[in-house]
């Protein structure tokens, strides 16, 4: 193998990189913000009892669950685009990925629901609250335990996936990193260190998140407060 | 004054209560006897109004359960209720359990709130379990949280439904005991129950269901000394 | 050549292309979700059973692949070969990746598989003089796939679904199609539409099926 590596051009465009890492964060967060809300309202509508409610959500669901993530960012892309709507990369990403997660995690909540006792919303309303209230302080909490292991695997998801953004042309982590290759012709070196930023970013988003977790929700297992 | 007036209520095609009658005053323990399915549970859900009624008349204080206009929210502020599957609410600790319907439904202050909380817990001999998730409570300590939580809503009616049942034997008197005292209090009690023992010495009236009606009632002497019904004979032969 | 009035600037060789693509799109899935399985399998054996080190080193290897998107991984296999001096077709590089990643998500899965069989159960087929590899094969596998069958169907899905992504390194597999017949005839929504068919005509029923097996495991 007679290739030389060269690291030099890489370690001089950390900061552009790095750059692209805080643009693909950004992406990530709002995706998945956007997402969890709309998964909450998919939820609700799939078990509702107006069944144009529940069509309309079963359909979101099943092509979020069914069709690769790359469809469905294609689809916000050409298809907007078709009819008239040309909307910025930033936008169609999180678009996209707010799509997707809204369809996995609106199933998610629904077993996160399925599995809290009715007995709990029971006792909720034998103690004079009303079914609101019940929802907001005892089931709601639950919920929210229950789904918190499977938001954080889909927001890793979210960050892995919105690599996605460099084939639609926009400048996130990866869509930087093809930028800054292109000028080089450097691609393993560039693709190296990306791989490494994403490793980075996953592993202290996982460690954010788990921190978080254990300071909301752990001290229920422990059982001291 | 709980007073039920010809009560049906139907689950789909089978019908659980058949016509039920049933007056309790004020200071009253009342305990209900009879086997699993003769609608003894159900007329709890019923008073309580978290089951509809298909005909008859419920009335709590004079105020009709299941009619349209009650604010049923309120009357339940006046009804405390035990479960046979101790719902602690796992999230919050002991305390906070007990404090959330006073907070909520109540909207006292959080020290109001807590303050009275921690009398109820201190009532039921949980005073040194306040601040523990019920999680790390014995299935008789959290049933005895369930009755705190419901005290701290100073109901003028308690009650039980099967609150014993699914407890380990070790673990049943403790809770009984905590029964027995706020009988002794005063409170007054509708007692869905399997422990004989409890409801002879306890109540000043025993109740014997079958088949979704009321087949006999009376003083405890009577009902376990001389019961005239056939399946009332039965059944006590039978539990002892 | 005569142009197909309904389908507008979509000619019948454009559907062929399509239809090969999707084609594609099947073979590359399958062989990666069928090697990825098996060395996921063994994956997932050495981190259940091994010591430790074994388990740790297994982890933090597989993990990489977890925690890369699946993009990068691909660009990056593909300049390896290239600059290694031997590059190889998009098929293989795709498939090797993919297989790779595969067995990542399996060996999660089986590791799960093997520890959800309770020990007082194995104790119990080794009592009876079953020797470890009889201990694994009729009772550890069949009581442990039934517990994870469904995420191994779920992890296979998303590979299918995954392999659009092999398309960044030059192989056309059907979404790779459908956007150069986009970019080229303008006929958005119908491509998009039959490329998200075959998607959801391959994926629903599937995992459907997956949690059909799931409901009645359950109840026997």
């Amino acid at each position: 193998m007679d290739y030389q590596f060269l690291w030099r051009p890489v370690i001089q465009s950390l900061p552009q990189m790095l750059g692209g890492a805080s643009v693909t964060l950004q992406v990530s967060v709002l995706s998945m913000a956007i997402g969890m809300v709309l998964a909450l309202i998919l939820c609700f509508a799939k078990m509702s009892s107006f069944a144009g409610l529940r069509f309309v959500a079963n359909i979101w669901i099943e092509i979020a669950r069914n069709t690769p993530a790359l469809f469905q960012l294609y689809f916000f892309k050409f298809g907007l685009g078709a009819v008239g709507i040309l909307i910025d990369s930033y936008i169609t990403v999180v678009m996209a990925l707010a799509f997707n997660t809204a369809g996995y995690m609106a199933e998610t909540f629904r077993g996160g629901y399925a599995a809290i006792p009715n007995t709990q919303l029971r006792s909720a309303r034998s103690l004079g609250m009303t079914a609101f209230q019940a929802q907001v302080h005892v089931m709601f909490p639950q919920l929210l335990r229950a789904v918190y292991h499977p938001m954080t695997n889909q927001f890793i998801w979210v960050i892995l996936m919105s690599s996605l953004g460099m084939l639609v042309g926009l400048r996130e982590l990866s869509g930087e990193t093809q930028f800054l290759y292109s000028k080089t012709f450097r691609a393993f070196e560039y693709f190296a260190a990306t791989a490494i930023i994403y490793y980075l970013i996953a592993k202290l988003v996982l460690g954010l998140m788990t921190l978080i977790g254990n300071k909301v929700f752990g001290l229920n297992r422990g059982g001291v407060a | 004054m709980i007073s039920v007036k010809n009560v049906r209520k139907s689950f789909g095609d089978v019908e659980v209560l058949k016509g039920i009658d049933l007056e309790v005053n004020q200071g009253e323990v009342l305990s209900v006897i009879g086997a699993s399915g003769s609608g003894k549970s159900t007329l709890l859900y019923c008073i309580n109004g978290l089951e509809p009624v298909q005909q008859g008349v419920i009335e709590v204080d004079g105020m009709s359960v299941h009619d349209k206009k009650t604010n049923l929210n309120h009357l339940r502020q006046k009804i405390g209720m035990v479960f046979q599957q101790w719902n602690a609410f796992p999230h919050l600790t002991t305390l906070e359990n007990v404090a959330l319907a006073p907070r909520k439904v109540k909207t006292l202050p959080k020290a109001e709130a807590e303050a009275l909380a921690e009398s109820q817990l201190k009532h039921v001999g949980l005073g040194d379990k306040m601040h523990l998730y019920p999680n790390a409570l014995s299935g008789g300590q959290q049933q005895r949280l369930a009755i705190a939580r419901a005290l701290a809503m100073e109901p003028n009616y308690m009650l039980f439904d099967e609150a014993t049942s699914a407890l380990d034997p070790e673990l049943v008197g403790e809770v009984l005991d905590t029964m027995r005292l706020l009988a002794e209090e005063g409170m007054t009690m509708i007692v869905v129950t399997h422990e004989m023992g409890f409801s002879r010495d306890v109540s000043d009236r025993v109740a014997f269901f079958h088949k979704g009606v009321i087949e006999e009632i009376g003083e405890p002497e009577q009902v376990f000394g001389q019961p005239s019904s056939e399946h009332l004979q039965k059944f006590l032969a039978k539990v002892r | 050549m005569t142009t197909v009035a309904v389908f507008g600037d979509l000619q019948p060789q454009d559907l062929l292309f399509l239809g090969e693509a999707a084609l594609r799109t099947l073979l590359i899935s399958s062989v990666a979700i069928a090697t990825g399985s098996l060395a996921g399998i063994v994956f997932g054996w050495m981190m259940a059973a091994g010591n430790r080190t074994v388990q740790f080193a297994m982890n933090a290897l597989l993990d990489i692949f977890r925690s890369v998107p699946l993009l990068i991984q691909l660009i990056l296999f593909d300049a390896f070969v290239s600059i290694a001096g031997f590059p190889m077709p998009a098929f293989w590089s795709g498939t090797m990746v993919l297989s790779v990643y595969t067995s990542a998500l399996v060996a999660s899965v089986a590791r799960g598989g093997i520890e959800s069989v309770p020990a007082s159960l194995r104790r119990a087929s080794r009592s009876l003089g079953l020797s470890y590899w009889q201990d694994m094969r009729y009772v550890v596998w069949p009581v442990g796939l039934r517990s994870v069958f469904p995420s191994w169907v779920g992890v296979s899905l998303s590979v299918m679904k995954d392999s659009a992504l092999v398309s960044v390194i030059g192989y056309i597999e059907l979404l790779k199609a459908s956007q150069i017949l986009i970019t080229r005839t303008a006929e958005t929504f119908f491509i998009l539409g039959i490329a998200g068919l075959f998607y959801f005509a391959l994926s629903f029923p599937l995992s459907r099926a997956g949690q059909y097996v799931e409901r009645r495991w359950q109840q026997s």
